[in-house]
């Protein structure tokens, strides 16, 4: 009985192609917009994360500093720099920590090959690259006497790669001298490439041991930063309450001082970034789904006005012996199908609309089968939900009364 | 008795209440036969059409009683005549009111699918019926592409697709030219002779009334008369003229 009913529904879908077309446009509208809202506020938050984890995750900076905020200007102007002890007192006396890196930099132009290229020239120890989740493409990284010797030995990102040594033979670099400044360095490793972030090319950097860059290009001991990385599963708070207390004894500030150093999480970063994304996709998502329901009412007007247009329809179908169910479950099933083609629909266009979009604005296509799911279920509810007040009416019409009208 | 169909007994209707209170039908007592084809005859607002709408199990009396096959059919519940209607009647009517755009076919399967026949049996029985009205041949034409008079038989095949007891007929040739209506009338008479269908007919014309064995009056919700028709039209005229010309 069902399956003849639901034939009965889908054939007088059929017969009626324009009118069902233009029943299903609310609801496919808002199928539609409701998943690409949501696919591309899920795509950007990926992204977000995605680039705030290329800086390390559980990464904790530290900069010289005052407190950041209104008027704190943030910059490092009078305050007292790190210094290389900075680090290892933090890696011995906190628990917790996986690595602590001192960070200089100096924005030069690199050498070689007969190119010149302006790039960001890092100061660090081998603990960087676990800190900052670099991986190697090839080459090595430093050799525990070349950091201490300060020796001329550099790392390359993948975009100086390309600069300098694209088109040489082997491409990579590798054992060339790379001139920075007033001397030249052996590239003993290239970096696998990272990509572009929100923070920049991060793949445009030489790296240097710290003392060669404090030796040979800055002329000082003081470090810039100090990139401290947290074991997994370490209690960050806990961790960036020690690492402030240390460092405000190394710093010998009174207990009345304000720090002079700023911690940055990137975790808490990554949170509140991906967080706020994910208030506007749910805020965007729950303004589209209001069209949603429109369309919910639009199906409810037309199939009103199609039960008053077939109300001789449903007068014959009664008087040949339909019972009351059988003509409301053909109502019923005909808005459930209309709303759930609807819906399908809608999932096609979202699936193209978003995925075109979401490359156009430069954020991963994140497929969302749940929100996909949910809004077919939703828009059959629909279907149910509006099409059953009509539907009723149908099937409650006197056959006489029905079979009379015109 | 046991081929007593249709017994009405007492049976009035009362349209409306107080000041628009009116009585439609006043008392009908009426026996019908299986096998039997009746003209229902009368004035404009006589009651013909509540008489065919209470036998047709449409509409309930609002007093008195009718027994269908001795069973009382006015204490049913709405779905209960449903189902009556589905198995043991078939309806024309003056409008035709087949299903736009749908195939001559599909419209005869109609009554079919309520009864959830499969798709096989449904085509067969459709074809049948559709042969047995003569459009052998325009099972998938649309009622917009028939004429009046194909449309009605159309109607007639839905009406006989289910085989049933009894066929009403409110006016089934109201819309149609004399030569058409005589047509619809050889084929009513015809599925009554040959299959033995009861069939009970409303019409205002004496030609059409005429190929019917019996013959009852409404007058002003009563029935005035009831008589046989002794010499019943035999064939449609023009169906049997060409035979005896050439
Ligand atoms: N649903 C209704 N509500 C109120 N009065 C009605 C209703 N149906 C019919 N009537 C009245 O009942 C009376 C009988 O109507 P009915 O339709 O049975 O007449 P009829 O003999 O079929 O007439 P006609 O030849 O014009 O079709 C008429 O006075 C009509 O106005
Ligand atoms: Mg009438």
């Amino acid at each position: 009985m069902l399956y003849s009913v639901f034939m009965l529904a889908l054939r007088s879908i059929l017969r009626n192609l324009m009118r069902s077309f233009l029943t299903i446009l609310g609801i496919v509208i808002g199928v539609s917009a409701v998943i690409t809202m949501v696919t591309l506020g899920n795509g950007a938050t990926q992204s977000i994360k995605a680039q705030i984890s290329g800086l390390g995750t559980n990464l904790l900076m530290v900069r010289p500093g005052q407190r950041m905020g209104p008027g704190g200007g943030g910059g490092g102007g009078g305050v007292p720099q790190f210094k290389e002890g900075d680090a290892e007192a933090i890696l011995s006396q906190i628990g917790g920590v996986a690595a602590v890196a001192p960070e200089g930099r100096s924005s030069l132009t690199v050498v070689a090959n007969g190119r010149n290229w302006a790039t960001s020239v890092i100061g660090s120890s081998n603990a960087w690259f676990d800190a900052g989740n670099w991986k190697l493409a090839s080459g090595r990284l430093f050799a525990a006497d070349e950091q201490l010797a300060g020796a001329a030995v550099c790392l390359i990102g993948e975009t100086v790669r390309r600069e300098i040594f694209d088109g040489t033979i082997g491409q990579t670099g590798l054992g060339e001298q790379l001139r920075v400044r007033k001397f030249s360095c052996t590239v003993i490793g290239i970096l696998a490439a990272k990509g572009q972030s929100g923070m920049g090319d991060q793949d445009d950097t030489v790296v240097v041991p710290l003392r060669t860059l404090q030796r040979r290009v800055t002329g000082s001991v003081k470090v810039a930063t100090l990139l401290v990385s947290m074991q997994d599963g370490s209690d960050g708070t806990r961790l960036k309450a020690s690492l402030k207390q240390l460092l405000r004894e190394r710093r010998n500030l009174a207990a009345d001082d304000d720090d002079n150093f700023n911690i940055f999480d990137t975790q808490q970063l990554a949170e509140t970034l991906s967080s706020t994304t994910q208030v506007l996709t749910t805020l965007l998502g729950a303004v589209a789904a209001v069209s949603l329901l429109v369309g919910g009412i639009g199906i409810m007007n037309i199939m009103l006005v199609s039960v008053t247009e077939r109300t001789r329809e449903i007068g014959l179908r009664l008087a040949i012996g339909a019972l009351e169910r059988e003509v409301l479950l053909q109502f019923l099933i005909e808005a459930v199908v209309l709303s759930a083609l609807g819906g399908v629909v809608g999932i096609v266009i979202a699936t193209a609309a978003s995925w075109g979009l979401s490359s156009l604005m430069d954020v991963p296509y994140a497929f969302d089968p749940f929100i996909n799911l949910l809004s077919l279920a939703f828009s059959a509810g629909i279907g149910v939900l509006f099409g059953y007040f009509p539907a009723r009416r149908a099937a409650r019409l006197d056959p006489i009364e029905a079979l009379r009208h015109e | 008795m046991s081929d007593l169909l249709i017994q009405l007994r007492g049976v009035t209707k009362l349209y409306g209440s107080g000041q628009a209170e009116l009585l439609a039908l006043k008392g009908i007592d009426l026996d019908i036969r299986a096998g039997e084809f009746v003209a229902i005859m009368g004035p404009s607002g006589s009651g013909k059409s509540t008489a065919m709408n209470i036998l047709g199990c449409l509409d309930t009396p609002s007093a008195g009683q009718y027994l269908f096959k001795g069973a009382h059919v006015e204490v049913l519940s709405r779905d209960q005549r449903a189902r009556l209607r589905r198995r043991f009647l078939g309806f024309v009517f003056q409008g035709f009111n087949l299903l736009a755009r749908t195939s001559a076919q599909e419209n005869v399967e109609l009554p079919l699918l309520y009864r959830g026949d499969s798709a096989g049996v449904r085509r067969a029985a459709a074809a049948k019926a559709l042969q047995a009205v003569g459009l052998g041949g325009w099972e998938h034409h649309t009622p917009a592409e028939l004429s009046g008079g194909q449309q009605q038989r159309v109607a007639i095949a839905r009406a006989i697709v289910t085989a049933p007891a009894v066929v009403l007929a409110d006016e089934p040739t109201g819309n149609l030219d004399t030569q058409r209506s005589h047509e619809i009338m050889g084929l009513l008479m015809a599925l009554n002779q040959e299959q033995g269908i009861t069939v009970l007919m409303v019409t205002h014309e004496p030609d059409m009334a005429a190929y019917a064995r019996r013959m009852v009056h409404f007058v002003d919700g009563r029935i005035a008369s009831d008589v046989p028709n002794l010499y019943p039209t035999n064939s449609a005229p023009d169906a049997a003229l060409p035979a005896e010309i050439l």
